[in-house]
């Protein structure tokens, strides 16, 4: 495995991308030693903006309804869905950030940190990876392309038996590079 | 993506370029200097280190200990290396004395771990031997540190379950691939951990146990009391399955009634579950052993519920009520019933019925309610008792409860089905006459024996009086149509009502409880597979890791762990169910097993 030598200390790079949406991405770089790397992609936080808007358009709505029905109890109901329906976005939809570490021989683990704290961590063997591609798409009108990996079939040798792609929650995204 | 400055490039397959990884037990970080017993799995090139031999031992004594572990375990235990736990001063003697040992217990390769006491810096070196002799010059590998958890490791159980050789005799190595093997290494040196640093043995070992070994009064108590207790309950068991077998429930109408009615399905299937439990054999496995686990754990929750609904039946002599309340529901539903009967034998919806066809089904099903309601006023005083009775079986669970419920209901609407049969009879004998005759009308036959339409020449006669019954009937058509929709739509109502009583009869039934509880308390039990963290690291020290266990998802241990249940489940697709009601042919959503095909 090449890489810097032993006597360096661990390597950090960092470089933005913008995604086909305009948001913009960033990939961090850590080199740990010669047999161990991290990707990390972190993407664009919630915008207070946004959040506003989502808010006072749910609240008008509710107001809306309530003028009509004279109800207070769509009152506290939209207060409600507003809540748990952020928490609900922070916890199960928003993605802070998605790490890719490889260490050598041993496998390929990928983690999606989300907005509220909560990780999701795979970790694939070395032994039943085939191989790194990059494979074309077509969505909508362009054709995307994005890193997977190739998983060897247990039957069949020269089989796949699954195809998954790195950096699926932040990758319908795709980065185009950027300067800076 | 540009490739960047430094190249990184990997290897998938195994062989000797391969990193060498040492398995570490967290445990054994604080430990004092001695040897490292574990395992060397050549194809992943991974050591596995279990215990750790403390300072003074006789190497004889070492290799006897060694070899029983082996014997009892199936495992290859060995002396991989050497840990030394030093102070910030090297001892030069300790360090030749280590270097001494390496040609005692020779291993290939022979490993080196060091570690000052009190930092966080660790030191690993790996040394193999070029050469078939002793003298050979000896080359290192780089080696990896994984620190594991050995109690946790030991304790959890892979998803899917890597397959596992069966135990042979001189079957040493596992063909277990990559992390398995080393989950499979922990869990079969179960009898390396026995022994604690308070025995007297010659060998003194540091491992998750040697604080001592962890035990359970409760556990304990409970293994010694369940073999009568189970022993009891199995005889009590096969004495009410032999009740139920007797011959005075084999005669005809009893043996279709108990078929239909869905509380029998319901207790025959949890007096197999139950004699499952308590049967004399142990589970085989850890499946086995989980299932007879969710077993106890979901009838034991559902007799709780029973008695907490019995409980709070009886609080404000609520039966009273329910059995005082149940004749003037009925009657109410009948008088309904009535004005519907009326409102279509007028002009339903503004369309126009043929009277005759209309008063005569109008008056034939009126009928038919004012009977249902003599049947209903003959029953009232013998209601309350018959409720209480019923009401008493709750103890038997909240799943039977729930089935009785089910069984009054169909009990309670059985005017409704029999509307339903009679409207669908009619109505589908008029589409077969009409499909007949509009076959006739064009001069086409059906051929039973081809199985498909031909063309016939019909005489005369025949076709007179067939133009005149297709005429009669197609007339006749909304009439009927609008009868059998009335009353699909009833039955349909009830039949959704009676499905949601069965779907959560079989929810209590499959969710398995006892694996849900283990995921959420003992999440390390149930693993997905594992995952790493990189520890603190510096430039030239060898590379840490940590490795945890990656929990099951909630929707998996459901999926993998869930009972099989009574099997009540619709048969048909939506598109069949709609040609069956077009057509008018009977349905009946809710199959149980054993029951024949209209």
């Amino acid at each position: 495995m090449a890489g810097p030598g032993a006597g360096e200390p661990a390597m950090e790079d960092e470089r933005s991308f913008s995604d086909i949406c305009g948001g913009r991405l960033a990939l961090h770089r850590r080199y740990y030693s010669p047999s161990c790397l991290e990707f990390c992609l972190s993407c664009p936080r919630i915008s207070l903006r946004s959040l506003t808007a989502v808010t006072c358009t749910v609240w008008l709505a509710a107001y809306g309804l309530f003028t009509l029905c004279e109800n207070s109890m769509i009152l506290s109901a939209a207060i409600f869905i507003t809540l748990l329906g952020l928490l609900g976005y922070l916890h199960f939809v928003k993605i802070d950030h998605e790490t890719l570490l490889i260490i050598d021989s041993l496998g390929i683990q990928m983690t999606s940190s989300y907005a509220s704290g909560k990780e999701s961590t795979t970790f694939i063997e070395m032994g039943k990876v085939k191989d790194v591609i990059i494979n074309e798409a077509i969505y909508m009108q362009k054709v995307i392309y994005y890193l997977c990996i190739l998983l060897k079939d247990p039957v069949e040798p020269h089989g796949i038996s699954q195809v998954v792609p790195i950096f699926q929650k932040t990758q319908k995204m795709v980065f185009v590079q950027h300067t800076g | 993506m540009r490739s960047s400055s430094s190249p990184f490039f990997l290897s998938f397959n195994s062989g000797p370029g391969m990193v060498l990884k040492a398995f570490f037990p967290t445990c054994c970080a604080s430990a004092d200097s001695g040897l490292l017993v574990g395992r060397w799995v050549p194809e992943q090139s991974s050591a596995v280190v279990l215990a750790v031999v403390h300072f003074p031992f006789i190497p004889v004594q070492v290799k006897e200990l060694l070899a029983q572990v082996q014997q009892a375990s199936q495992v290859g235990v060995a002396v991989l290396g050497t840990w030394c736990h030093r102070r910030q001063e090297p001892e030069e003697s300790l360090g030749h004395f280590l270097e001494g040992l390496g040609t005692l217990f020779s291993h290939e390769p022979w490993l080196q771990l060091c570690r000052e006491r009190g930092s966080k810096s660790w030191n690993c070196k790996a040394t193999r031997r070029q050469g078939p002799t002793p003298l050979a010059p000896a080359c290192e590998d780089q080696v990896m540190l994984i620190f594991y958890d050995q109690r946790k490791v030991l304790l959890s159980r892979l998803h899917p379950p890597a397959a596992l050789p069966e135990r042979q005799a001189g079957d040493a190595t596992a063909s277990a691939g990559g992390l398995a093997a080393v989950f499979d290494t922990v869990a079969r040196s179960e009898v390396l951990f026995q022994s604690d640093r308070f025995d007297e043995g010659p060998v003194r070992l540091t491992h998750w146990q040697s604080e001592g070994v962890e035990a359970s009064i409760l556990v304990e108590l409970a293994k010694r009391a369940a073999g009568p207790v189970c022993l009891l309950l199995a005889c009590l068991l096969s004495l009410v399955s032999a009740a139920s077998a007797c011959r005075v429930f084999r005669p005809w109408p009893l043996s279709f009634i108990w078929s239909k009615l869905s509380t029998c399905e319901q207790l025959r299937h949890r007096l197999d579950q139950l004699t499952l439990v308590v049967s004399a054999h142990r589970a085989e496995g850890p499946a086995q052993l989980m299932r007879k686990a969710n077993t106890l754990v979901s009838v034991l929750l559902d007799m709780a519920l029973g008695l907490l609904l019995l409980s709070w039946l009886h609080r404000k002599d609520r039966f009273a009520h329910l059995a005082e309340a149940l004749v003037p529901v009925a009657d109410r539903v009948a008088e309904e019933l009535q004005h519907l009967l009326q409102w279509l034998m007028g002009a339903p919806a503004g369309l126009k019925m043929n009277r005759a066809l209309d008063q005569v089904l109008g008056r034939f099903f009126l009928y038919h309610i004012h009977l249902w309601i003599s049947y209903i006023h003959l029953m009232s005083p013998f209601i309350e008792h018959i409720l209480w009775h019923l009401g008493l079986s709750a103890c038997l669970g909240l799943t039977v409860a729930l089935s009785i419920l089910s069984d009054i209901i169909s009990l309670l609407t059985f005017h409704i089905y029999c509307f339903y049969v009679y409207g669908a009879r009619l109505y589908s004998l008029k589409i077969h006459g009409l499909s007949s005759l509009w076959r006739l009308f064009r001069g086409k036959k059906w051929n039973v024996l081809r199985q498909r339409v031909d063309s016939c020449s019909y005489d005369l006669d025949q076709l007179f009086i067939g133009t005149l019954l297709f005429t009669i009937l197609i007339f006749l058509l909304p009439t009927t149509a609008l009868y059998y929709l009335v009353f699909t739509l009833l039955r349909l109502l009830v039949v959704t009502v009676q499905g949601l009583v069965h779907l959560l009869v079989d929810l209590i039934n499959s969710l398995p409880l006892y694996s849900l509880g283990l995921r959420l308390c003992r999440p390390y039990r149930l693993a997905a597979g594992v995952k790493f963290r990189v520890l603190e690291h510096e430039a030239g020290r060898p590379l840490r890791l940590l490795m945890q266990i990656n929990p099951l998802p909630f929707s998996h241990v459901v999926r993998t762990y869930r009972l099989p249940s009574c099997g009540c489940h619709p048969k048909h697709s939506w598109g069949s169910l709609c040609r069956k009601l077009f057509f008018g042919e009977l349905i009946y959503p809710w199959r149980q097993r054993g029951d024949k095909q209209d």
